[in-house]
């Protein structure tokens, strides 16, 4: 059972001096810190392994077939696992819509940055109420509109208007319009 | 008290045991043991020649090969075998962009369903779908094959020892019958439906030979001859690099995490001769 | 508890001070594995492997923690889960391989630390309690990792399930229904998958709580030493910190470079390529293996292939629990006044020439196939295993001359022509 540590003679014992002090004081120092490094750099993995795996983040794109909505009807559609609104608006909600006078609003936007050109009449938002999640209701037929005419969120009485702005209630901006694309005419792809 | 039950314990134990050794030796020393072919037939599995390029502390995969193995995989062996732990997202491993993937996917059926009357159907696949399986369910692959399920291969290098090398050497191992084990094994055959590969545990595989002529897929221009062993050893490489995706990377890893530990290690062995060389002033070496 | 000399714990600061006199945390690892520990000066790398065996617990305990947030206990999708986890899951590969070698890891250091207690006789009194509660959770250890291995729901997690549990079935009357319980069910499935994972889970918190009492139970004597030799001054002694924090630390060093080359290098070198194959109930891998880990006991429990008196499968399941359950009676079986090895040399000579080959040879046949010359070799060595401690542990002191013990460790350490060094420099600086 050899020991390593029996190298040690009389001799290097007696030097105490400064240098020998400093020595002793940088190599504990550097090792402690070579051990603390070693602890903060396991942490990255142990948290990172938290993050949406890759599957996760591949989600790939949703496609929606539009052609089949009426004016006045919204259908739900899922978006990263999440309800995405899709709302063909009437005539009377765009013409509502743009009555509002932006610079009013909590969260200044127009019905036009909200939709694409050329097609005013599709609102496509994402079915999450920005105050803490909740799915506002208004996209079924016979659901609580709110008194805007657009979602309301039953949770906590956020309401939203016909271009699904914050009107009232204690959501602080509109619902998120995500990116999508027309294909077609009739497709949109959501991502 | 103690002490006599522990050693009537311990002799009983080993008297039982010695008993069932004295039995055994006397049946091993009377009773020859019958040499079976497949146990003096079998090979152990091999390399092709020049190893492969992920093989080793810092071997790295060679992603041209990988792409040709991808090759034969779909070409040939996709025709029986799933691949289903592996994404078409995956691909981005073997170095193709966004747009090759989606095409890769699309070009594929997936089981999926009519979005009007919920009806099982199939749709062209997606990045984030997995390889389809050949066969709907374990049945049909059973029932296709004369009962043998042929395995899925997404793991088959990591489910064998010497996994690649057993990939490769079972793929060029068809061969016939040796005439040795003719000689001494007369009643050797094998059954029908089975081909003989001396690279297979029992030396009698259910899979008909998948390689068969050089030139069976058609590689693409500045790509090596597609030779039966050239072929085998690209969808060696590839169904390593299915089994394990992180291969290179987790070795990629290490190396600096190795380091770092070794230098830390040094440090503390410094450290620790500097306290203890106040606490020993001089010992007897034991 | 401890001796007289040890140095009392004293607050640095005014927060400590408050903390020291509401909640005496600090106080209570300054006294465990701080300054306050005097411990003897002469311990060898062999009394490493205790906080190494530490290590590795809290290991596989962050590492598991983390597995489980992406495991899921389901027969239809426990392997694909495994998959998802090297595949998808950030750093899952890292995690895993982390998990898988890191039990390796762990028992090849607690084999180290409980045969470093065979050879210097560390279950001796005064330290019966903490060699008692070490055998505690060795056995824990077992029932986590048997479980454990259950999880990826391979061919061997599989089979290892069936086939241990039916060990259980040789119990002569309770045998079959006892083994139905336990699997809750015919054969393994989610039933007995869940309820592995749920005790997978728990068991290491036992075992964690364990521990603390083995080093509660270890502080009352105080640490064993190679010599055997009792501490009886101050000088034979030094401060656990910085002296054997400093020593640890580089033991841990080397081990963790050995666990990085497993780890990054050769991840499934100590696994089984079956268990990269998802469980079939239909069809039994060719050569059946539990872990390494159990090797020895495995090919106890195999040694016994003749009937007598008892059927030969009950034999080898009394066997192979007797095989660890007789270490529980150590402490009163050897008799021999002197502890360390070093000093008996017929003791000694069995140690090095009996138990330590058998051991290698119930490793080797316990991975091995159920074929000969195997099974023969496991009988002889298992005989000779039992023998060993249930016979010629209780006699060998009745024909032991033990060679002359040092006065003191710090004599065995200095030798006593070197006392005049030691006048000058009875207290260690620290």
């Amino acid at each position: 059972m050899a020991d390593t540590t029996g190298a040690a003679t009389p001799d290097t014992v007696a030097v105490h001096g400064d240098d020998g002090v400093r020595r002793r004081d940088f190599i504990n120092i550097a090792a402690v810190s070579a051990a603390g490094f070693g602890g903060v750099a396991v942490l990255y993995p142990l948290i990172s392994q938290m993050a949406p795996s890759a599957d996760v983040l591949a989600e790939s794109s949703t496609e929606v077939d539009v052609s089949a909505i009426e004016p006045g009807q919204a259908i739900k559609a899922v978006f990263r696992k999440q309800p995405l609104f899709v709302r063909r608006l009437t005539d009377k909600e765009i013409a509502e819509a743009n009555a509002v006078n932006v610079s009013s609003l909590r969260d200044p936007q127009t019905l036009a940055e909200r939709t694409k050109e050329g097609h005013q009449d599709l609102l496509v938002t994402m079915g999450v109420c920005t105050h803490l999640g909740c799915v506002p209701l208004g996209a079924a037929e016979g659901e609580n509109k709110g008194e805007f005419g657009g979602y309301f969120c039953p949770c906590h009485g956020s309401h939203y208007d016909t271009a699904a702005r914050i009107r009232k209630g204690p959501a602080p901006t509109n619902l998120e319009v995500p990116e999508y694309e027309f294909t077609s005419d009739t497709v949109i792809q959501v991502g | 008290m103690i002490r006599p039950i522990a050693i009537l314990v311990g002799l009983g134990f080993s008297i039982v045991v010695l008993l069932a050794f004295v039995t055994g030796a006397y049946t091993w020393a009377t009773e020859e043991t019958q040499p079976t072919a497949e146990h003096e037939f079998h090979i152990a599995p091999h390399a092709p020649e020049g190893g492969f390029a992920h093989d080793g502390p810092l071997g790295t995969w060679d992603v041209a090969q990988l792409q040709r193995g991808y090759q034969v995989y779909k070409e040939v062996c996709a025709a029986c075998h799933s691949l289903k732990y592996v994404a078409f997202r995956d691909l981005a491993g073997l170095g193709y962009d966004e747009g090759q993937i989606k095409a890769e996917a699309a070009s594929y059926q997936v089981p999926g369903i009519d979005p009007n009357t919920g009806e099982a159907t199939f749709r062209p696949g997606l990045p984030t779908d997995y390889f389809p399986s050949p066969y709907p369910n374990a049945v049909a692959a059973a029932a296709a094959n004369n009962n043998a399920i042929p395995p899925d291969l997404s793991l088959m290098t990591k489910a064998r020892h010497h996994g690649p090398e057993y990939v490769y050497s079972l793929l060029t191992g068809y061969d016939a019958i040796p005439a040795e084990l003719t000689q001494e094994f007369p009643d050797f055959e094998t059954p029908t439906g089975l081909y003989f590969n001396q690279y297979f545990p029992n030396l009698n595989l259910a899979m008909a030979p998948p390689l068969t002529t050089d030139g069976q897929v058609t590689y693409a221009e500045g790509n090596p001859q597609p030779t039966i062993r050239q072929m085998s050893a690209d969808v060696a490489a590839f169904l390593t690099w299915t089994a394990e995706p992180k291969m290179v990377e987790r070795r990629q890893t290490g190396w600096p995490v190795l380091g770092f530990l070794i230098f830390a290690t040094i440090l503390a062995f410094f450290a620790k001769k500097q306290v203890w060389s106040s606490a020993t002033p001089g010992r007897k070496d034991d | 508890m401890s001796f007289p000399w040890a140095k009392e714990y004293t607050p640095a600061n005014p927060v400590m001070k408050f903390l020291d006199e509401k909640l005496p945390l600090p106080r209570l690892v300054y006294n465990a594995v701080g300054a306050g520990y005097p411990v003897p000066r002469n311990l060898n790398y062999m009394w490493n492997f205790g906080v190494l065996a530490g290590f590795f617990l809290v290991l596989q305990i962050v590492t598991g923690v983390v597995l489980a947030m992406h495991y899921a206990a389901d027969a239809t999708v426990a392997f694909a889960k495994v998959e998802h986890i090297m595949r998808d899951v950030n750093w899952g590969w890292l995690m895993r391989y982390s998990h898988a070698n890191g039990a390796s890891f762990f028992f090849v250091v607690i084999y180290l630390h409980i045969f470093r207690g065979f050879y210097y006789s560390s279950y001796k009194a005064p330290r019966e309690m903490v060699w008692l509660l070490g055998v505690v959770i060795f056995l824990l250890m077992m029932a986590t990792a048997f479980m454990g291995y259950v999880l990826p729901w391979g061919q061997m997690s599989f089979w290892g399930a069936k086939v241990i549990t039916g060990l259980f079935g040789a119990i002569p009357v309770v045998g079959e229904p006892l083994q139905v319980w336990l699997l809750g069910g015919f054969a393994p499935d989610d039933a007995a998958l869940n309820r592995f994972f749920s005790l997978h889970f728990l068991l290491p918190f036992v075992i964690a709580g364990v521990v603390i009492l083995h080093i509660w139970a270890l502080h009352i004597p105080g640490s064993s030493n190679p010599t055997g030799v009792e501490v009886k001054s101050e000088s034979d002694t030094v401060p656990f910190h910085p002296y054997y924090t400093a020593k640890d630390g580089f033991g841990l060093g080397v081990v963790l470079v050995l666990f990085a080359v497993m780890l990054f290098f050769l991840p499934n070198y100590l696994g089984h390529p079956d268990n990269y194959i998802e469980a079939n109930p239909l069809s039994t891998p060719a050569h059946i293996v539990p872990e390494w880990y159990f090797w020895p006991f495995y090919a106890i429990l195999r040694a016994f292939t003749m009937d007598f008196i008892l059927p030969a499968k009950l034999w080898g399941v009394l066997a192979m629990f007797a095989a660890i359950l007789i270490w529980f009676f150590l402490p009163w079986l050897d008799r021999s006044p002197v502890r360390s090895g070093h000093y008996r040399p017929l003791f000694r000579k069995f140690f090095w020439f009996g138990l330590i080959p058998v051991m290698a040879v119930l490793f080797y046949c316990g991975g091995a196939p159920a074929e000969e010359p195997y099974v023969m070799l496991s009988q002889l060595a298992t005989a000779y295993y039992f023998l060993h401690f249930l016979v010629i542990l209780p006699l060998v002191s009745s024909f032991e001359k033990p060679e002359p013990l040092p006065y003191s460790i710090t004599e065995a350490v200095l030798g006593s022509d070197k006392k005049a060094v030691l006048g000058e420099n009875t207290t260690p600086a620290t």
